[in-house]
């Protein structure tokens, strides 16, 4: 037992590293700027003594692994600096917008992943079949489309065409839970299409590998029936791979939802990551970045320690 | 070129429509300034002109020809998301190959520092940099590039380390044959069959990733015509019901696609030339 | 079984049975037509080369066809049940319960998240044979019964946390969960060492007898077969070649191909003379390796003269491979040195100079990986010639011509790829690739273990003419014995990294014996019935097991 929990040991200290290592890139990123961020944000004509007393307000005058230092423990104690655009602390900025971004991420995580695991499974376990053909075809044609594809489609047909939902989610802090539902339904909607797609098709080629196992076929040939060699013999097995299908699609979320919510102009955390980024409001767009980046990379350490954890080989050491 | 032709004669229809999609694309691409009506930014009528209406595809939202527009669009589209992916591929294999074959250190370090990398997702790191860099096409080409080759380098350095602990790898090296020998003889003609499926992949995915940049007012700048930024231009139509707004992404998702087919019958062809 | 009633005693008969299978987008005929019959209590033996089809035949008797094959032909019957009409469930019913199937791999047949003695019960209890207690104390029994170590509490292990003998047997166990009729034995001891598969043989052997189950046990051995079988049936390429009782046939084969195959290993070269003021052309001293931490090699010494072999045996662990690698540097020593030809060479093959890396060639087991599926022959063969030799144009063409002359291939050869040769036939290719370095030295590892019987005896004979005329030494590397005993002239036996013997071929092959050559040399199957009895007896006597 000791064995596992000093390779998830292991596996914790390197997540911790790789944050930090990030934290360093994002940081670094913004510092490799062409020229100066008081001058990209003031412009070049700007006088030089407004271009010093920015610099010495925003502290840039200090050597790097200072500044790097000072941004990384303000933010670890929740201060994210001010927005460049309007003064604002970006924490109060980002705080709602993570909250929204959150709650769309999980509507549609609730829906696409009992959906696309439970119909993975049966294309699997039904190869080479029409349903399993016509679920690949609807699949690839699915992953083919950029997200925003989706997203106007599911606009023009339930918002334009058929007036169901609405075709913006405006949704704010005091929006009662059920009327949040109902705004966030159509990109949660197409959300879901994205992420399904590619955790259908995953699921499935799992399975297909699995079902091809020696120990499949021994358990047929020793007479039992196919229900229970499914249920007994291969979905325990199947349980890793699936795990960490899953979970490298909510990573796929995480990215789309940044699309997604410009499309149907959702007050998210992917919505300002955008507006920042066209702005040049660089201290949003760190700090964005490294929440986004960081949710990631929680996500893929918990697939990880979650496969080992899973691992009967190593659950039961000789 | 006989053995193509006939392999692509027994081919399924999947396939086959695959191969027509992305010839048709092709040609369009090549030939957009033969083909094309009116020039890239010639406005030619009113705002949002509905289809037929001497326009073959109606206008844009500031009245150029959108037929025009969609095939200039994949000129340079496509363009490119080839130009792009090429690069990522030439740095991928490349950083891949070595690691495997040289392993030791230089494929720890190597690997470390892309782990670390590919946990920033694209978009997220692309959209960071492009912020910072601004985003011209050659500045857009290199960071896509940079970034995607990341996933090349996985894949690749996953099929030379397949190809690099066979016995007939050992025997070259023992020979006393150089690194290139090693890559460019023993370690890629066994690996192209993957690494071709996977140029497929890979240019649908830069190409679906430009075009939402382009969506997001990121990617290609306008005038230049581009799917993804037509689509955005053109997004308020769609409220009015109009849905010229569809047309680029239905390209772009055709495209897709069909490239999406051919690789899928590739890939099945070469798994059945390694099982039998 | 004469004078019985043949009718009543008949449990399985299977007429005209024809097997396809599928490549692409055809189907090709595996099994072209095989009359098998299995009385019960009977142990039948199918034994063949590989592509014979015996595997095939031997799933067809459960009424099973692996996926992308299918029984196109023939009438099957297990006791008065038509099994080629019978439904799903029918057959599900009999499967495990009349008739079992024991796989080759046991590693992978059991399913790794369950105990071996849930996965015993689940037959019986499915079959409502016996309850899950039941079922349970009958596993322990049955693993005793097997001579399993701790049979009461090793049920309750994980398959990866048996070795592969005892989950072999494990798997035997499983089959006699039931108590079937009929237990089909898939090549179960193919992947083992000599020494673990005497007391799986032995287990198996014992068990069917107890419980007069019938048998189908399936191998390309045929003294293994000649153990277990009481009727042999041999097969080749889908066809019946001849069907006897086991003494008669071994007494008396009456088709070529089986006399063939009872001959294989007679094959034996003269005894090269040793002359002992000969300066050994390769000398390895004090020679120590290391994995990581486990020590690999221990204090390796020996010295191999021109012109002669010598054979280095032992069995899966014991460090024989690592001692090529070790020689070649591939696995640079930590200690000790090995000189060639008088001079030392660097551990480090990449501090080799060309000259030396020329001058010691070494061939590999499996000529599938050990050849470049993209390459053509001639490429393969040639590049040695300019790489070493310098060769080009006319002149490397024509030397090219002259080794496939050599290894007896025909010289058009040279534009084909590997995989439009066979298996016996890629070995050579590999032989003429060593070859065209001109070496002093060819280091064979294990390179007759991956083909078949028939096919080894060629290469064998190839690699002996090929050292007649060229001169050349080389060190074979195998855990067969027989090879040993056909081709070597003087011996190593390995155990665990160390040598435990070593000396002239006669002297290591004739008593008295070290403790382990003696173990290895006895576990040899020999094509005598009652060999498997007269050990088991001798060892017991001795109180060992």
């Amino acid at each position: 037992m000791s064995n596992i929990l000093k390779i998830v040991a292991q596996r914790l200290a390197l997540g911790v590293f790789t944050l930090f290592a990030i934290s360093i890139i994002i940081f670094l990123g913004v510092e490799a700027l062409p020229g100066d961020l008081a001058e990209a944000v003031l412009g070049r004509s700007a006088l030089p003594e407004t271009v010093a007393a920015f610099r010495r307000e925003l502290r840039l005058d200090l050597p790097m692994h200072i500044r790097y230092y000072e941004w990384l423990s303000a933010f670890l104690q929740g201060d994210l600096g001010n927005s460049l655009a309007n003064g604002r602390e970006i924490s109060e900025l980002i705080g709602t917008r993570l909250a929204n971004t959150l709650f769309l991420a999980l509507f549609s995580a609730f829906i696409a992943v009992p959906v696309a695991v439970f119909l993975g499974v049966v294309a699997a376990l039904y190869r080479e079949t029409w349903f399993d053909k016509s679920i690949s075809m609807f699949t690839l044609s699915t992953i083919s489309m950029p997200e925003f594809f989706i997203g106007y489609i599911m606009i023009a047909l339930f918002a334009v065409e058929i007036n169901i939902f609405p075709s913006i989610s405006n949704v704010t802090v005091e929006t009662p839970f059920f009327e949040r539902l109902y705004s966030t339904a159509l990109p949660a909607i197409t959300l879901t299409f994205i992420v399904m797609a590619h955790m259908m098709r995953m699921t499935r080629a799992a399975i297909v590998n699995l079902l091809m196992s020696p120990y499949i076929e021994m358990a047929t040939l020793k007479g039992i029936p196919r229900w229970r060699v499914i249920v007994m013999h291969a979905l325990p097995n199947a349980l890793s791979p699936i795990i960490n299908v899953i979970i490298i699609n909510l990573a796929f979320l995480v990215v789309g939802v940044v699309v997604v919510e410009v499309v149907f102009v959702y007050p998210g955390l992917g919505q300002l990551l955008v507006d920042s980024v066209s702005s040049r409001d660089l201290p949003v767009v760190q700090a964005s970045c490294l929440i986004f980046a960081a949710t990631y990379v929680l996500l893929n350490l918990t697939a990880d320690i979650l496969s080992i954890v899973t691992n009967p080989r190593l659950l039961h050491p000789k | 070129m006989k053995t193509i032709f006939k392999t692509l004669l027994l081919a399924p229809v999947s396939a086959k429509l695959g191969v027509l999609i992305i010839i048709i694309y092709m040609i369009a691409a090549i030939f957009a300034p033969v083909i094309a009506p009116y020039s890239e930014t010639e406005v030619v009528g009113d705002v949002w002109e509905e289809m037929g209406s001497g326009f073959l595809l109606g206008t844009d939202q500031i009245g150029r020809d959108l037929f025009t527009r969609l095939i200039y669009g994949a000129r340079n589209t496509i363009s490119i998301a080839f130009v792009t992916t090429m690069l990522s591929f030439f740095i991928g294999i490349t950083g891949g190959f070595l690691a495997a074959v040289v392993g030791g250190w230089i494929d720890q370090g190597i690997s470390r520092v892309i782990d670390i990398i590919m946990s920033i997702p694209i978009l997220i790191f692309a959209l960071m940099i492009l912020s910072v860099l601004g985003t011209s096409t050659p500045i857009l080409i290199i960071v896509i590039a940079v970034l995607d080759s990341t996933r090349v380098f996985r894949l690749s350095r996953a099929v030379a380390m397949d190809v690099v602990v066979m016995d007939y790898v050992e025997v070259a090296r023992l020979r006393g044959e150089n690194l290139w020998y090693l890559m460019r003889h023993e370690v890629l003609p066994n690996t192209l069959a993957p690494l071709v499926a996977e140029f497929g992949l890979r240019f649908c995915f830069v190409f679906l990733f430009i075009s939402s940049l382009s969506f997001l007012g990121l990617g290609i700048q306008p005038p230049t015509a581009d799917w993804g930024s037509m689509v955005r231009e053109n997004a308020g139509a769609i409220t009015f019901g109009i849905l010229t707004p569809l047309l680029p992404a239905v390209a772009i998702a055709v495209l897709t696609i069909g490239v999406n087919l051919v690789v899928d019958w590739f890939l099945h062809k070469t798994a059945g030339i390694k099982e039998s | 079984m004469i004078g019985k009633d043949r009718d009543s005693n008949r449990l399985l008969t299977m007429t005209g049975l024809q097997i396809e299978g599928r490549t692409d987008e055809e189907w090709i005929k595996i099994v072209k037509g095989v009359d098998v019959h299995v009385d019960r209590g009977e142990v039948l033996g199918l034994i063949g080369e590989s592509g014979a089809g015996k595997s095939t035949i031997g799933l067809a008797a459960m009424g099973y066809a692996r996926p992308g094959c299918r029984i196109s032909g023939g009438e099957l019957v297990f006791d008065g049940i038509d099994l080629r009409n019978s439904s799903s469930r029918q057959l599900q019913d009999l499967h495990g319960r009349r008739i079992a199937y024991v796989a080759q791999s046991a590693a992978a047949s059991f399913n790794p998240a369950f105990k071996l003695i849930n996965q015993f019960a689940e037959g019986p209890v499915q079959h409502n044979v016996s309850s899950y207690s039941e079922a349970v104390e009958e596993g322990k029994a049955l693993f005793e019964t097997l001579n399993l170590p701790n049979p009461d509490t090793i049920g309750y292990r994980y398959p990866h946390q048996v070795s592969g003998g005892q989950l072999q047997r494990a798997m035997t166990a499983m089959a006699m969960a039931c108590r079937p009729d009929l237990i089909i034995f898939d090549e179960p001891t193919t992947a083992l060492d000599v020494t673990t598969q005497i007391e799986v043989l032995a287990a198996i052997k014992d068990i069917v007898k107890r419980f007069n189950t019938a048998a189908i046990y399936v191998t390309h051995d045929l003294a293994v077969v000649a153990q277990m079988a009481d009727r042999i049936m041999v097969l080749r390429h889908g066809l019946l070649v001849e069907e006897n009782s086991a003494r008669e046939m071994l007494a008396e084969p009456k088709q070529e191909y089986t006399r063939e195959l009872l001959s294989v290993r007679t094959f034996r070269k003269e005894q090269q003379p040793i002359l002992d003021g000969q300066k050994p052309i390769l000398e390895v001293k004090n020679l120590n390796a290391f994995y990581g931490d486990f020590h690999a090699l221990k204090n390796i010494n020996l010295k191999v003269r021109p012109a002669t072999t010598m054979a280095v045996v032992g069995e899966s662990g014991s460090g024989k491979s690592t001692l090529a690698r070790a020689i070649t540097g591939l696995l640079p020593p930590t200690s000790g040195s090995v000189t060639y030809d008088g001079d030392i060479l660097a551990p480090s093959f990449k501090s080799r100079n060309r000259e030396f890396l020329r001058r010691i060639q070494m061939i590999y087991q499996m000529p599938d990986t050990a050849l470049n599926a993209r390459q053509r022959i001639g490429e393969i063969v040639g590049r040695p010639l300019s790489f070493y030799l310098g060769m080009s144009g006319a002149d490397r063409k024509n030397r090219v011509a002259e080794l496939m002359d050599m290894i007896e291939l025909p010289a058009n050869y040279v534009d084909r790829f590997p995989s439009e040769l066979s298996g016996g036939q890629k070995q050579r290719i590999c032989i003429a690739r060593a070859l065209a370095a001109e070496p002093d030295l060819i280091i064979c590892d294990e390179v007759t273990s991956a083909l078949d019987e028939l096919v080894s005896e060629e290469i064998l004979k190839l690699l002996q003419r090929l050292q007649d005329e060229l001169k050349v030494s080389y060190l074979f590397i195998t855990h067969d014995l027989a090879t040993v005993k056909a081709i070597s002239d003087e011996i190593v036996v390995m155990l665990e990294g160390e040598i435990v013997e070593q000396g002239l071929k006669d002297e290591v092959l004739s008593p008295p014996f070290h403790e382990y050559t003696d173990l290895l040399l006895s576990s040899v199957p020999e094509m005598d019935p009652d060999w498997l009895e007269h050990l088991l007896r001798k060892r017991e006597a001795v109180g060992g097991n």
